[in-house]
Formats: structure tokens, C-alpha cells, sequence
């Protein structure tokens, strides 16, 4: 087990620093320099030098990406061009809104395909399946911002249950901040379930074709208990490996729905800090996402060991 | 009780089994009628695909929702055939028991072998989780599995396929069941596996005075293994008998060619093995009249025109031929080999 879980640790570090290195280029290569872009286009050219001095700009790539791990190590994100506040206190505002946004988003996506999936898969190619997944259909093709904008419409403007923007924070409890998200999670959690429900309905449906499942019925169990007791633990390793890469199609959404509903968290700043070229907040931000996905990922691939026996002893 | 003492433990009736092929519908099993005494035990014999197994799910109720199974499948007396699931929950695993060909994939991957074997026993005899522990350790030990009590918490995929076989037969034998059904037990183990398993299947239903019906298509299998064996082909019954009788002589055409197409030991160097001329037809085009008459060597006619009825040609020992005369002429059986 440890054996185990260690190896998948150093695969972990592995990526990451692969992805600091990749982000860390592609952003590098960018065009427009950033000293530039803060003083403007009239700006004389002394200063605009003097700045690029200032933020370490004139620095070899290799001094700087190791500046910017060193500084990751210890917390130190530098400073942002444009607010001239500590990156990482920007960063920590913006994720008291996208953590708790993309947790009810998954809570909500993994409800909603995991009963889908189940029900479609225990009434195969009766009407209920043929309704749902047709239901699921629909959801793979709708673009989420153009869903985000009806939900808004309906329980927003029509009903005005959920006010259409804005977040309210924590400070009134948790219930108010839950309130703002809910449209916002909903959004982003309908396309998400709707594959997940089809992967959840294929992996049941796979699992019930196993022998094991016949054994299971002549021992006397209902089809209902050998689906919970059986079937179930067998088919999530499928739908976990594709909750995991979904999780990086989540937060990716946010950057999209956070604008949608005027949310200020990790996606809107990304966005915003593109638009100004504040890159060294776009950078520390893609590598928090590219953290975030690499670690659920990582979490995922310990679970399956949770899940299934077999994993343990083949990786000893 | 003492009147049902009279009434065999299973009895079927012109069973008859209709399922959704990729060709279409099928007529899986047609007709089959047996009985089966109290510890009594009996072979099925046949290719894959002559029914045999079909025959053995519709008495476990375990056919695919789309078959369509009519006629009669009687448990001491008690309609089986139209039962609810829920009713006949209780008896599977319980009444009914069944061994399947592939230890490999008939154990469920994720969950401790004791808890699979237990299963039953919390099920049907609501024990506690400690008695059936206790009692699941007393079974794995009585099926040879070595170590039970220290190995009762190992998964399946540490243990090897006749030590799997032998989980299994422990699972099926947990409630003491009135009726075992092993369907192609050995198939899958090695040979020398095959013999271990196959005494382990004998003693255990000798010493539980048990019924069994053993499925196969090794005729050696059935030969040593049954009081009574039934040919299965094309989803008819086409020979049936006493399994010392029909081996001393074989009556139906299609037996005889199984009976020639083993291998001989003791046989010249570059001997052909003997086939039966043709393929097994599909279930959904099956000949009319006689299901062997397509790769029959002594068909006639009147083999097409409707299928031949059972004729008595010894002892309990019955054959779906019309022309016994013929092939019955030269005794073919264990008496020639």
C-alpha cells in the first residue's frame, strides 16, 4: 500500500513540475512585454527599461523559473503588476469562492449521474432509460454559459428565488454564500453529470454481465441487492477515472460561469489578469489549477486501491 | 409430508424455452421432460449450444428476462415455472444450488471469499455474521481449501482456479441444497484439477444425500460421475437412460458419433480422431422433423417429415430414433471399445 501510494507521489511531483515548466514557457513566450503593457504605449523607453529591471524581467529564463519554484516553495508568489498586492493573498480571496463552487458543482454533477446512471442501467432499454438518456443527450450539447443565462432567466428574473449575480460571502452564515453558487453550480454541473450518467450506465450495465452477477443471483440475492452488494463497487472504477478528469473540465468552466454570474473568484481573476497581462497572477494561477486537477487525480488513483483488492498487490 | 414423499424432488414437463438469438428467436429447449429422485443424480450431455444449459438456468429461474419458458418445472410438487423473483430468491442458493464452468470470473473480485461464501447463510438461515464465519471456515475446510481459517478474509484473485472451484462448490453447498446443479464443473481447470474436483462434487453429495445434475460434454465425465444421463441436441432430449445401460448400448446416431469422436488411448500413431460429419445447426434454423436429421448417416425421408418419438429399447433406456433397427444393429458402447 505505501509502496504503492508512494510511487503515485512521484509520478505527482513529476507532473507538476512538468507543468510548471510548460506554463511557465508558454507564458514566457507570450507576446507583449509586461513592463510595457503596465506604462502604456507613450511611456518612454528608459522607464519602461527601468520596470523590466525592477520586476526581475531582464533576469535569464532559468533564473527566473527558479525564482518563481523557489518562491512557490515557501509561499511566496511575488507581487501582482497591476495591484501591486501579494499574489498568493489575491489567489486565497478568489478561492474562498471557487472551492466551495466547484465542490457543490462535483456534489451536484456526481448526484445527478450517479442516480441516472444507475436507474437507466437497472431498467435497461425500458422507457425510463430511453427518456433519461435522451435527457443526457440534450445535456452533452448544451454550452454551459447559454444554460447558465436560461437558469438565470427562469429563477432569477421569472421567479426571483436566486438573485442573478453577485456572491454573498460567508460572513452571514453559510447559507446566503450557498444561495449565490447554486445557479453557477448547476450550470456547470449539468453538461458534466450528463456524461457521467452515460459513462455510470455503461460501466453498470458492463459490470452486469459478469459472471460473478449470475453467481450472486443463484446464492438467492434480488436483482436489487446484487446491483448495491455486487455491482456497484465493481463499475465505479470507470465512472471515479472519469470523475477525476471532469474535475479539470470544471474548473476550467469557472473561468466562463464566474463572468456569466459576476463571481469574483479564481476564473474571473484569471480572465481579468490575461486581459491585462498581469502575468505573473496567470501564471501562479494555471499552476494552482494544474496542482488542483494533478491532486485530485492523485486522490482518485488512491482510491481505486481502496476500492478494488487487486490494485494493492500487483503494484507491491 | 408422507404424501410427498412419493413425488420426485424435481419433475419437468414438456419444458420449452424460447429466447431472442442475434438470429432471431429460438426454441432453446424443446419438450424436455424428466423427473429426478431424491439423491438421485443425473447427466446432461451434449455440445454447447444443444440446450443443456438453458435447461439448467430455467430450473435456477435465471433465464434472460426475454425467455419465454412454458411447460412444467415442478420442486416436490411445487410449480417453479411463472414463480416471482422473490420467491424463488428463497430457494436459489438455498433449495436449488448451482456451480458454474468459470471459477475464474464467478467469484466477485472486490469482496473477501468468506463474505461470498457467508452470503447465503446470512441470507437464507439468517445467521450472524460470527456463526457464519464460523461455519463458512467449516465449509472451505470440508471442500479442501488449505489454511480456511487464515485465508477466509483473502480475495479471489489470491487463490488459483481449482482452489476457486472449490469457493464456489463451498457457496453453492452452504444451505445444504436439495439439488446441485454443476454445469460444466471441470471445463476450465486443468486435467489434473479436473479429477480432484469432480471426487470433491461425488463425496459431497453422497455424504449430503443430495440430487445433482451434472452438465457435460465429456462422456467420460458422465460416465463415472451419474445414475442416469440424458443426450441432449438441438434442444430435444434424443437419448435417455440408465448411464450403465445407454453406454452398454448406445441407440441414437448422435450418441454413437460422440461415443466415436473421443480420443482412444492406445491408438495408432497419425489415427484420425472421428467427427460428426457438419456443424452444430443454429438454434433458429433447426431442422424440421428429427433435429439430427441435417448430419444423421442413416437419415431417411420420413427422419424430415416430424420429429420421431421416444422408443424403448431397454431397461428405462429410451431413444428419439426411427431407425433404432439400424443403428442398434452393431451394439456400439463401452461393450465395443
Amino acid at each position: 500500500m505505501s509502496v504503492f501510494v508512494l510511487r503515485r507521489l512521484l509520478t505527482l511531483l513529476a507532473t507538476l513540475v512538468g507543468a510548471s515548466l510548460i506554463i511557465f514557457l508558454v507564458l514566457d513566450a507570450l507576446p507583449g512585454n509586461a513592463a510595457q503593457m503596465l506604462m502604456g504605449a507613450d511611456a518612454s523607453p528608459d522607464a519602461v527599461r527601468a520596470l523590466t529591471v525592477k520586476l526581475g524581467l531582464d533576469q535569464p529564463l532559468a533564473v527566473r523559473y527558479l525564482q518563481w519554484i523557489k518562491g512557490l516553495v515557501v509561499g511566496d508568489l511575488g507581487n501582482s503588476y497591476v495591484y501591486g498586492t501579494p499574489v498568493a493573498s489575491l489567489i486565497a480571496e478568489r478561492l474562498v469562492l471557487t472551492i466551495p463552487l466547484a465542490i457543490l458543482a462535483m456534489a451536484i454533477t456526481v448526484t445527478l449521474a450517479l442516480s441516472a446512471g444507475i436507474y437507466t442501467a437497472a431498467n435497461h432499454n425500458k422507457l425510463g432509460d430511453v427518456g433519461v438518456m435522451s435527457l443526457t443527450q440534450v445535456g452533452i450539447a448544451l454550452p454551459n454559459f447559454w444554460f447558465a443565462i436560461l437558469l438565470v432567466l427562469l429563477f432569477a428574473v421569472r421567479l426571483q428565488w436566486l438573485s442573478a449575480g453577485g456572491f454573498a460571502g460567508w460572513e452571514d452564515g453559510i447559507w446566503p454564500g450557498i444561495k449565490s453558487l447554486l445557479l453557477p453550480a448547476v450550470s456547470l454541473a449539468v453538461v458534466q453529470a450528463a456524461i457521467l450518467a452515460r459513462v455510470t450506465r455503461s460501466a453498470v450495465l458492463e459490470v452486469l454481465r459478469e459472471d460473478f452477477v449470475r453467481t450472486a443471483r443463484a446464492k438467492g440475492l434480488g436483482k436489487r441487492e446484487v446491483l448495491w452488494s455486487h455491482v456497484l463497487r465493481n463499475a465505479m472504477i470507470p465512472v471515479m477515472t472519469v470523475m477525476g478528469l471532469q474535475f479539470a473540465n470544471l474548473l476550467a468552466g469557472t473561468i466562463v460561469i464566474e463572468n456569466v454570474f459576476y463571481l469574483p473568484g479564481l476564473g474571473r481573476l484569471i480572465f481579468q489578469s490575461i486581459a491585462n497581462r498581469d502575468l505573473i497572477v496567470v501564471r501562479n494561477c494555471v499552476m494552482l489549477l494544474a496542482a488542483m486537477v494533478v491532486i485530485v487525480n492523485f486522490v482518485v488513483d488512491v482510491l481505486y486501491a481502496f476500492i478494488d483488492p487487486r490494485i494493492k498487490v500487483h503494484d507491491l | 409430508m408422507d404424501e410427498r414423499s412419493n413425488v420426485p424432488l424435481i419433475e419437468v414437463e414438456n419444458l420449452d424455452v424460447r429466447l431472442n438469438t442475434s438470429r432471431g428467436p429460438a426454441r432453446a429447449v424443446r419438450g424436455v421432460s424428466f423427473a429426478l429422485e431424491r439423491g438421485e443424480t443425473l447427466g446432461l450431455v451434449g455440445e454447447s449450444g444443444c440446450g443443456k444449459s438453458v435447461t439448467a438456468l430455467s430450473l435456477m429461474g435465471l433465464l434472460p428476462d426475454s425467455a419465454a419458458v412454458t411447460g412444467s418445472i415442478k420442486l416436490d410438487g411445487d410449480e417453479l415455472v411463472g414463480l416471482s423473483d422473490a420467491d424463488y430468491c428463497r430457494l436459489r442458493g438455498n433449495r436449488i444450488s448451482m456451480i458454474f464452468q468459470e471459477p475464474m470470473t464467478a467469484l466477485n473480485p472486490m469482496h473477501t471469499i468468506g463474505n461470498q461464501v457467508a452470503e447465503p447463510l446470512r441470507r437464507h438461515k439468517k445467521y450472524s455474521a460470527a456463526q457464519a464465519r464460523r461455519e463458512t471456515i467449516a465449509l472451505l475446510d470440508r471442500v479442501g481449501l488449505p489454511d480456511p481459517a487464515r485465508r477466509v478474509d483473502a480475495y479471489p484473485h489470491q487463490f488459483s482456479g481449482g482452489q476457486r472451484q472449490r469457493i464456489t462448490i463451498a457457496m453453492a453447498l452452504a444451505c445444504e441444497p436439495d439439488l446441485l446443479i454443476a454445469d460444466e464443473p471441470t471445463t476450465a481447470l486443468d486435467v489434473t484439477i479436473q479429477g480432484q474436483i469432480l471426487d470433491l462434487i461425488a463425496d459431497l453429495v453422497e455424504e449430503r444425500g443430495m440430487s445433482m445434475i451434472l452438465i457435460s460434454h465429456d462422456l467420460g465425465v458422465i460416465a463415472e460421475n451419474v445414475q442416469r444421463m440424458m443426450v441432449m441436441y438441438g434442444g430435444t432430449v434424443v437419448e435417455s437412460g440408465p448411464t450403465d445401460e445407454v453406454f452398454r448400448r448406445m441407440g441414437h446416431p448422435y450418441t454413437q458419433g460422440l461415443f466415436r469422436a473421443r480420443p482412444k488411448l492406445g491408438a495408432r500413431k497419425g489415427t484420425r480422431l472421428k467427427t460428426i460429419s457438419g456443424t452444430v445447426p443454429e438454434l433458429a434454423d433447426l431442422p424440421s422433423g428429427c433435429t439430427f436429421s441435417d448430419r444423421c448417416p442413416l437419415v431417411i425421408d420420413q427422419c424430415r417429415a416430424a420429429l420421431p418419438p421416444m422408443v424403448d429399447v431397454g431397461p428405462g433406456h429410451l431413444v428419439r430414433c426411427i431407425r433404432t433397427d439400424v443403428s442398434m444393429a452393431e451394439p456400439v458402447g463401452a461393450l465395443t471399445a
